[in-house]
């Protein structure tokens, strides 16, 4: 009953299997390729114009610059993979920071329980910023800019209301301080060179990202939901999870990094912070990681800050006036941009 | 976790029955406020047939599908599948029940590559606990090997799917749910964006999932898509059946014909006749007129 009038199948395709792609090929096809370059000519320009670029000691420098950022950039570019941003995570840092130290100081107890009590109030940022953002339908930019502005007002609020000083007060003296100073801001020395303990964190941190991403279901469903949000609910994609897991992993990278410029010296300062969230962008966004979402790497965020160190720092071994380097920042900004437009519009468009 | 429970009691009620159909609906009806949107449904699918749905915007067509595929309930009628009365709370339950849906608009994430797609949602991994990685070897393997299958020979499945053409990913879409155990398989309008030679592989396609003894439902506007792969004809207007034809019983101008209604395409031969000339149209179109049997559903 139902011949049909089908088309026949078209037989031999155009031509055989097409040869495996080469290498060359399949790194212009990474999304981290642009930052790549711009990191090498970057090397390559110091080196020259400052020889002193190349010294062991001065590449420790920059990596130790590198990591404050990239260590967040790893939660960020995740983020911006899985679609969403966060303007909040640069004074979430320091709210982590001041909840470990005002809790240990104020009980006085050692200071490992206000560092896991940091733990809990990072997810718990994390979490808030997922669950409105995914309750009200709001863009991730207006409920992450609300959430800046409130921890801004609670960092200075409580550090003033419990320590009665704009800075929290120091707790060098304090149970524990030794050990968590060891494994949050000490130094590894490496062939005579003091290399800072941040610069092992954040490459652990890069390596086990990427392995999520590239091998793990959760990879699959942030690129998912970054991606297509409608499409990935469709098929059976746990949105909402995967997008507040998202706002928790950024919560977890701002405790690192809290931990961190805490025991780096014994106080913080309660107004710190503020703008930092956009380092942690730009570095993911020249890393390649597109704002609109679904597209990016860990490596690519952790190239971003590379070049992030390497043109702070650079400037300054070149003896340049560092006024200078928000320049540099923002041209590199703009082509990674352009760039990345290029790549999706390649990626997306059909034959 | 009370939900589990609940969908393994509906799939238990699903063990198929002889004789059954594979799915039907009775004087299925259903309204949005106070919009009635649907109204006395008759349906049937079986497995290796293609049932069709045709008719113009706002017939009910996405409602109907809506109903079957588990994103709304209906509130009148009775819906079986083989065999037994359901109602589906949840497009997760129809896919548990065998039920897919393609949808135009909602089928693929275009950057991320073929495979990646081909498993979303239902991915393979290896391992156990918290190092469960995705088995991407055999990920890959089985997305060239289903799509060969479908008949689509692909250079590379790593390929970010959005370089597809528009019914290839259709097609894509469409072997997924074949592999992940489909047995009725719905696709809305999945000819609508598309162009001529698009369309036809895509309809290819659906005689593909066919001869595989799926029960298929086809959304279409087309009557020309519709007929050369359909076995029944289900015609929608205004929430209401106006038709419901078995192939045999009616032919492609007739569905047509039906499709713009009659009483447009008096209009429409009234008007020809004013401007005059155009002899050969005004036959069709008067044709088409008398062909319009008097809604009998
Ligand atoms: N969610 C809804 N709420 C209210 N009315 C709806 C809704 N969905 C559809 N309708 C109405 O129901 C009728 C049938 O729509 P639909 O099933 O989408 O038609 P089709 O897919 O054939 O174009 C239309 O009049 C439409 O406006
Ligand atoms: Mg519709």
């Amino acid at each position: 009953m139902a011949t049909t009038t089908t088309t026949a199948p078209a037989a031999g395709s155009k031509d055989e299997r097409v040869a495996e792609k080469s290498l060359l090929a399949k790194l212009l096809g990474r999304p981290e390729i642009g930052a790549l370059v711009g990191a090498i000519a970057l090397f390559t320009f110091f080196a020259i114009v400052a020889p002193v670029f190349l010294a062991p000691s001065s590449m420790a420098t920059v990596l130790y610059g590198a990591s404050t950022i990239g260590i967040m950039a790893v939660g960020v570019s995740l983020l911006m993979i899985g679609g969403e941003f966060d303007l909040s995570t640069g004074v979430a840092v320091i709210s982590s920071a001041l909840s470990a130290s005002l809790l240990s100081w104020y009980f006085g107890m050692n200071v490992w329980v206000g560092i896991i009590f940091a733990l809990g109030v990072s997810l718990l940022i994390g979490f808030i910023n997922g669950w409105i953002l995914i309750r009200t339908q709001l863009p991730s930019f207006i409920v992450t800019l609300a959430s800046f502005l409130m921890l801004t007002g609670l960092n200075l609020g409580l550090t003033r209301a419990i320590g009665g000083s704009v800075s929290s007060p120091s707790i060098s003296q304090m149970d524990g301080f030794a050990s968590a100073k060891a494994i949050f801001a000490s130094s590894v020395t490496i062939g005579g060179i003091d290399v800072k303990v941040t610069v092992f964190i954040w490459l652990a941190m890069v390596v086990i990202a990427s392995w999520v991403l590239m091998r793990t279901k959760i990879g699959n469903w942030i690129f998912a939901v970054g991606g297509d949000e409608k499409a990935a609910r469709a098929v059976g994609v746990p949105v909402v999870r995967t997008k507040i897991g998202l706002f928790m992993a950024v919560g977890f990278c701002g405790w690192v990094l809290g931990m961190h410029n805490l025991f780096a010296f014994d106080t913080v300062q309660s107004g710190e912070g503020i703008g930092n969230e956009f380092l942690y962008i730009i570095a993911a966004v020249i890393g390649g990681c597109l704002l609109t979402g679904g597209y990016g790497s860990a490596i690519g965020g952790a190239i971003g800050a590379f070049i992030f160190g390497m043109a702070n720092k650079g400037i300054v071994y070149a003896e340049w006036n560092p006024d200078w380097f928000k320049f540099f920042l923002g041209l590199m900004l703009l082509l990674a941009t352009v760039v990345n437009i290029i790549v999706k519009k390649r990626a997306e468009s059909s034959k | 976790m009370g939900k589990r429970i609940k969908e393994e009691e509906i799939l238990a009620k699903l063990e198929p029955k002889a004789n059954d159909n594979l799915l039907t609906l009775k004087g299925v009806g259903k309204h949005y406020g106070n919009i009635i949107a649907l109204r006395g449904v008759d349906m049937v699918v079986d497995p290796g047939k293609v049932t069709c749905v045709l008719g113009d915007n706002g017939a009910g067509k996405s409602t109907l599908i809506k109903i079957i595929a588990g994103l709304h309930q209906h509130d009148e009628g009775e819906f079986t599948l083989h065999g037994s009365t359901i109602k589906l709370k949840s497009p997760r339950v129809a896919l548990d029940a065998g039920i897919a849906a393609v949808y135009q608009d909602l089928a693929v994430v275009p950057l991320m590559p073929i495979w990646r797609n081909f498993f979303l949602g239902s991915e393979l991994t290896t391992g156990v606990g918290p190092f469960k990685k995705l088995d991407v070897a055999k990920m890959k393997e089985v997305t060239k090997q289903e799509l060969a299958d479908m008949g689509i020979d692909l250079r590379d499945v790593e390929q970010p799917i959005g370089q597809l053409s528009g019914g290839e990913r259709q097609c894509v879409a469409i072997a997924r749910a074949v592999y992940f155990g489909a047995k009725v398989l719905i696709l809305d309008e999945p000819t609508a964006a598309l162009g001529v030679k698009q369309s036809g592989v895509v309809l290819r396609y659906i005689l593909q999932a066919r001869d595989r003894g799926l029960g298929v439902i086809f959304i279409t506007h087309n009557p020309h898509h519709a007929f050369p792969v359909g076995d029944s004809f289900l015609l929608l207007k205004r929430g209401r059946a106006i038709g419901y034809y078995a192939k045999k019983d009616i032919t492609v101008e007739e569905l047509t014909a039906q499709m713009a209604g009659g009483a447009e395409l008096a209009e429409l031969a009234h008007e020809l006749e004013q401007i005059g000339g155009h002899k050969e149209e005004l036959a069709e179109a008067e044709a088409g007129a008398a062909n319009t049997a008097p809604a009998s559903s």
